[in-house]
């Protein structure tokens, strides 16, 4: 299997690529909008700096040439391009010829990253709602112009593992370096694959390019779909048409795209209206002192935070935390004093899942909630329900936690809740003694339903333990 | 109008005459010369006098309302002006109303000119006959039954028939030189970049230039001044300040090397090579070391123009497909409404042309079309190089012939081509160049001289437009 990617991202800059207006998600359609990215009649592009500065840092992180470069059109109709050409670099990118290495050590070729503009958003209406029968389409040109760098890999890709690993570490690259945020499900990051087989030992074989891969898990999926489909091809005695192919997610499998795309001549000539583009060696230093560390170093710095060798989950947890950008999140609870194994614990699980969230998050009230719960004054639970007031509301863990009625339980009413449980519980009490601890997660779990959750899990199994060795 | 802008201006200026007396007499005029010349084809009287009220309130609260201060202007509709109709004489644009100004527009205004209306052109300017217009020709106000050359054919011919003392028109391949050579006024294209292009309907990017049209020399170079000047939001304007052409224009060419262009001369109609040679000979006899020479590279130009502009003109021209504004015409989905609305909305010379530059740019003909006439664009901007080590400023014909009678080369659309043979070159190499009326040929039609000079000299250029100006004999009568 031999599969390279194309990325796309959204470069996360104040302003669109060719105009003033702002550059955010989710806004009212066309609000974000002037005669520039509309492409009306006059208007003329002047390119953004601080999208090629972005596309600057993209380069350099994946150890990248930065090249002069031009603009094109590419020209093809389309309702959602205003202009009904695309401004994109054609054969001067901006960055050339780098390389990615990825956490397993193994390293992909990346051929090219250069800039280009987005175009705006169709929606079909009415009717069956596909291209083909709506009744009508509403397009939204927000999105028109706004910056893209498409980060072109080598056929260096071998399986979709891999192809996975890739791109979560280019993620990772896009996030660390500021460049983007890189949400595949607001499609900031959009990644399409070409795949094609052949018999160990031969050429290249005949690609198919997949496009509408939304989530990492749509990526693994379709290289997997579509890799078997070509060898089933293949030892049917057919060949591999080379083709665009639509990944469908529901049914699990990519189609032919019903596209005249094929027969698509896209006239690329140079972008009259704009001059070429080449920062000097001083841009260049400039923009790579302001790289900041990259996620392999990050990732280090993490682990040794922890001291030792991280676990497999701490492993999971150190990868998703860096790739979502928020390593400095538990370096600096941990620099409060924070455990590190705790703080990381807390960022990769509960606090990324309030991405949203996340990035306001106090480190300061952190490493105090942290410093809590590890101390027992604060149960597992309890530390959890005060995290999420702390995201939502910020403030004063101690105070949240009292004004939520959490306060851990005195060892004495802790010690009276286990022996009303083992009372309760008599057989699984002499499973546990007998030395069978799957029991003890019964015991724990009916102690803090008793105590509505105010007793620390920790305090409970130390109890459970205590009682236990007594017996014996 | 009989009075030069900079002495309307003046008069302005001092309260002599107030400016809504001197926007009457243009409208007065428009209203009884232009239904037969129909240089205009939206004249906007009542902001004219709006804004007249409001130059006339400048003056007399003791400020100054600049240097066209209650000039009257025309527009070619290729120019976008904020919340007035800008349709390229185009049906694909009818009724289309920019939400912004040109930057050329902005800079007139605050100049305190009056802009009394929007002109006739070539559709997308793509003529020299101003023909090709969905509103019917523009006359020549020599010869009504003549063409006023194009593409700012309206422009031309609204300044010649003294309608307005000032225009603006643009110039791709000569659609601002051609048009005043016919019309017998002064038509000056700048160096690329030394006017934005933003808010100019694009032709051909790389060549379209913005440039005044006048009765005088001086008239010209004051306008020059005015919209001259770096533009943040034109990526290919020049950051250097505007060149000082207004004194230049009475400096004199003494001591200046002229070069007299074989290729700008031979091939020209016998009556316009006369009055050519004649102009060098003022030249000399006013001081200038004038010799001829020749620039081979010329010869291509013409053919590297109608591959490069149609290329450009392709792809600026797709964004017109029916579906934010202008005209739509209605089809079961939008492939088909696009092709429907082109079809009805681009006139035939628009269809040739977008039809050459796609052929031009395929893939497979990139490099026999495309490229090679990339290459020949440098080889005349060769040419160029090498005579400028030899002279200051150049010197041919604006156009092979006087105005052509309409209709005479709507059929043939490559006569109507030639038009632009002496024009090209400039554009090719992004070079100022000017047209000065130089006295008529036969039948009594004006002849118009072209004056060149290198990038950014534009001092030059006016100095040696202004000898030519004093030297030139009459230019001929306005059919009345």
């Amino acid at each position: 299997m031999v599969i390279g990617l194309e990325v796309h991202c959204e470069l996360a800059t104040r302003t669109k690529l060719f105009c003033g207006c702002p550059n955010a998600f989710g806004d009212e359609p066309n609000t974000n909008v002037c005669p520039v990215c509309l492409g009306l009649p006059g208007a003329l592009p002047v390119l953004n700096r601080q999208a090629v500065e972005l596309a600057m840092r993209i380069g350099l992180a994946l150890q990248c040439e930065i090249a002069p470069s031009s603009f094109h059109r590419k020209n093809y109709f389309y309702p959602d391009m205003p202009k009904d050409f695309q401004i994109s670099q054609y054969d001067a990118p901006i960055n050339k010829g780098g390389r990615l290495e990825l956490p397993d050590g193994s390293v992909v070729g990346i051929e090219r990253a250069h800039i280009e503009e987005d175009t705006g958003k169709t929606t079909h209406v009415g009717g069956s709602g596909r291209i083909g029968g709506a009744d009508y389409a509403l397009v939204d040109y927000n999105r028109a112009g706004v910056p893209l760098v498409e980060i072109v890999s080598a056929p260096d890709i071998g399986s979709a593992a891999q192809a996975r690993a890739y791109a979560g570490e280019l993620r990772a690259i896009l996030v660390a370096t500021g460049a983007s945020d890189g949400r595949m499900e607001e499609g900031s990051m959009r990644v399409d694959a070409n795949v094609s087989v052949r018999r160990v030992g031969e050429g290249l074989g005949t690609r198919c390019e997949i496009k509408n891969l939304n989530s990492m898990r749509s990526l693994i999926r379709a290289i997997g779909f579509e890799a078997d489909r070509q060898v089933a091809l293949l030892e049917a005695g057919d060949r591999v048409v080379q083709e665009t192919r639509h990944w469908d997610e529901g049914e699990g499998r990519t189609l032919s795209m019903r596209s005249k795309e094929e027969a698509n001549d896209y006239r690329y000539f140079p972008e009259p209206d704009l001059v070429g583009l080449a920062p000097d060696g001083r841009w260049q230093a400039e923009v790579a002192a302001s790289l900041g560390s990259l996620p392999a170093e990050r990732r280090a710095g993490l682990v040794g935070l922890l001291g030792g060798d991280p676990s497999p989950a701490q492993v999971d947890q150190i990868r998703s935390v860096v790739a979502s950008g928020l390593d400095d999140l538990v370096t600096a609870a941990s620099g409060l004093g924070a455990p590190a194994p705790l703080a990381l614990a807390r960022t990769a699980n509960e606090v990324a899942a309030d991405a949203e969230r996340a990035g306001g998050l106090d480190p300061g009230a952190f490493a105090k909630l942290l410093l809590l719960e590890a101390g027992g004054e604060l149960s597992a639970t309890q530390a959890k329900d005060v995290l999420a007031e702390l995201l939502i509301h910020g403030g004063e863990p101690t105070e949240i936690a009292k004004a939520m009625g959490l306060e851990s339980m005195d060892s004495g009413s802790l010690a009276g809740a286990v022996a009303q449980v083992i009372d309760a519980y008599p057989a699984e009490w002499e499973k546990f003694v007998s030395g069978d601890d799957k029991v003890a997660g019964f015991l724990t779990g009916h102690v803090m339903r008793a105590t509505a959750n105010k007793a620390n899990g920790k305090l409970v199994a130390a109890e459970l333990a205590r009682l236990r060795s007594g017996s014996n | 109008m009989s009075a030069s802008a900079i002495a309307l201006a003046a008069e302005v200026r001092s309260k002599e005459r107030s400016a809504r007396e001197v926007v009457e007499e243009s409208l007065a005029k428009i209203a009884a010369g232009d239904p037969e010349i129909h240089a205009f084809i939206e004249v906007l009287t009542e902001r004219a006098l709006d804004r007249a009220d409001e130059i006339d309130r400048i003056v007399a609260s003791g400020s100054d309302p600049g240097p066209l201060a209650g000039v009257p202007v025309a527009l070619k509709d290729n120019l976008c002006t904020s919340g007035i109709p800008t349709t390229c004489s185009s049906k694909i644009l009818a009724g289309w109303r920019p939400p912004y100004d040109a930057t050329v527009v902005e800079r007139l205004r605050a100049a305190g000119a009056i802009v009394v209306g929007k002109t006739n052109m070539d559709e997308f300017a793509m003529g020299s006959s101003t023909e090709n217009s969905c509103s019917g020709p523009t006359r020549n106000p020599h010869d009504h039954d003549r063409v006023p050359g194009g593409s700012s054919g309206g422009s031309a011919a609204a300044v010649a028939a003294g309608f307005v003392p000032l225009a603006l028109g643009s110039d791709t391949g000569g659609s601002i030189r051609q048009p005043a050579a016919l019309c017998g006024v002064v038509g000056m294209k700048p160096t690329y970049g030394v006017v934005s292009r933003y808010g100019l309907v694009a032709f051909a990017s790389s060549l379209d230039q913005i440039g005044p049209l006048a009765g005088t020399v001086a008239d010209a170079a004051v306008t020059l001044q005015v919209i001259a000047g770096h533009d943040a939001r034109d990526s290919t304007s020049l950051a250097a300040p505007p060149p000082d052409v207004v004194a230049a224009v009475d400096r004199g060419v003494e001591g200046k090397r002229i070069g007299l262009v074989t290729e700008l001369v031979d091939g020209t109609a016998p009556d316009v090579a006369a009055r050519v040679r004649q102009a060098a000979e003022a030249l000399a006899a006013a001081g200038a070391l004038v010799d001829e020479v020749s620039i081979p590279q010329f010869r291509y130009g013409l053919a590297a123009y109608y591959l490069i502009a149609p290329a450009e003109a392709s792809s600026n021209l797709a964004r017109f497909d029916g579906v934010r504004y202008g005209l739509r015409v209605d089809a079961p989905d939008v492939a088909a409404m696009n092709v429907a609305t082109r079809t009805a909305g681009f006139g035939a010379e628009v269809k040739r042309r977008i039809m050459l530059g796609t052929y031009a740019l395929s893939a497979g003909y990139y490099d026999a079309y495309y490229a090679q006439a990339q290459r020949v664009r440098t080889l005349v901007a060769d040419g160029f190089a090498y005579a400028y080590t030899r002279f200051d400023g150049l010197l041919g014909a604006t156009a092979p012939t006087t105005a052509f009678r309409i209709g005479d080369r709507t059929d043939d659309p490559l006569s109507m081509y030639l038009s632009d043979t002496c024009t090209v070159p400039a554009n090719l190499a992004g070079h100022p160049s000017i047209s000065v009326p130089f006295g008529t040929g036969d039948g009594g039609l004006p002849v118009g001289v072209q004056a060149l000079a290198p990038a950014l000299g534009e001092q030059m250029l006016f100095a040696l437009a202004g000898a030519l100006e004093r030297a030139a004999p009459d230019s001929g009568a306005v059919t009345e």
